[in-house]
């Protein structure tokens, strides 16, 4: 058997019939859901980062949380914000779906297209939920 | 001597190398208590929308507050540490690129959750408000 250097890409036989991909696939929602699930974990690693910030900026004294707080609170700012908002609710019950999945239960395809709507549903819903809060106290001002 | 074997040797000899699934249950797990972190994170977030660094600095002092926001960041970074690691794995096929940007993750995890929980403990350790 003979092994590829080290740093080579795999060898690829050429135009072999290749098993399906996203090319071939008519798009179906929980294909959208699953693929939403790893968009919403990435943006969730920057939201990570973002709160780490804060508490950096915190830890550095009162002018670096200032300015921390005018960038967040800067229209791009909220616009980040609400999209990590979102996410998180997405990735927190896609992922209770997937937790469900792993004791066996819920792969129905019927069962899985519900699920997945309810899970788009509760983000949307709940990000609203938390955006009109925080209007309501008055910290979108 | 089993346990000095390579994970090869483990294969050809007793059927799995059992490392497989670590990975696959450190993530389950840190997803069920980030289910948890999270829903507070997003409590205290809209607590704190408003606050001013004098407030912000009040409320960390809050031992609760300090604890669960060092396990929201501890955990976090653990939980998105596995998932971009799957992530990578699946969609670099360059091996060098593939250890690379691997590595870069692990760094870039450990490095942000050493940070934001030594931030933590600074201001919610520290005497006074300013």
């Amino acid at each position: 058997m003979s092994e590829a250097p080290i740093g080579a890409a795999a060898p690829k036989p050429a135009a072999r019939p290749m098993s399906p991909y996203v090319s071939v696939w008519r798009w179906h929602l929980t294909m959208a859901v699953s693929i939403g699930h790893r968009a919403t974990g990435v943006a969730l690693y920057v939201g990570a980062l973002i709160l780490v910030g804060w508490a950096v900026s915190l830890a550095a004294g009162p002018g670096a949380y200032d300015l921390f707080r005018l960038i967040l609170g800067s229209i791009l700012g909220k616009l980040v914000l609400i999209g990590i908002t979102f996410s998180l609710f997405f990735h927190l019950a896609n992922g209770v779906r997937h937790l469900v999945w792993d004791f066996g239960a819920g792969f129905q395809p019927k069962t899985a297209d519900m699920t997945a709507v309810a899970v788009v549903a509760f983000a949307v819903v709940a990000t609203l939920a938390v955006w009109v809060a925080a209007g309501m106290m008055g910290a979108l001002a | 001597m089993s346990g000095y074997r390579t994970p090869l040797g483990r294969v050809r000899g007793l059927g799995a190398a059992k490392h497989g699934v670590g990975g696959f249950i450190a993530q389950r797990v840190s997803a069920a208590a980030l289910v948890f972190l999270t829903l507070w994170g997003v409590y205290a977030g809209l607590s704190l929308a408003k606050a001013d660094y004098a407030t912000a600095v009040l409320w960390l002092h809050a031992p609760v507050n300090a604890i669960l926001l060092a396990l929201l960041i501890g955990v976090g970074v653990f939980h998105m540490r596995i998932g971009m690691a799957e992530i990578i794995v699946d969609y670099i096929e360059r091996p060098t690129t593939k250890a690379a940007l691997l590595t870069l993750n692990v760094f870039a995890a450990w490095l942000a959750g050493a940070i934001g929980v030594f931030s933590v403990l600074k201001v919610a350790l520290s005497s006074g408000i300013y």
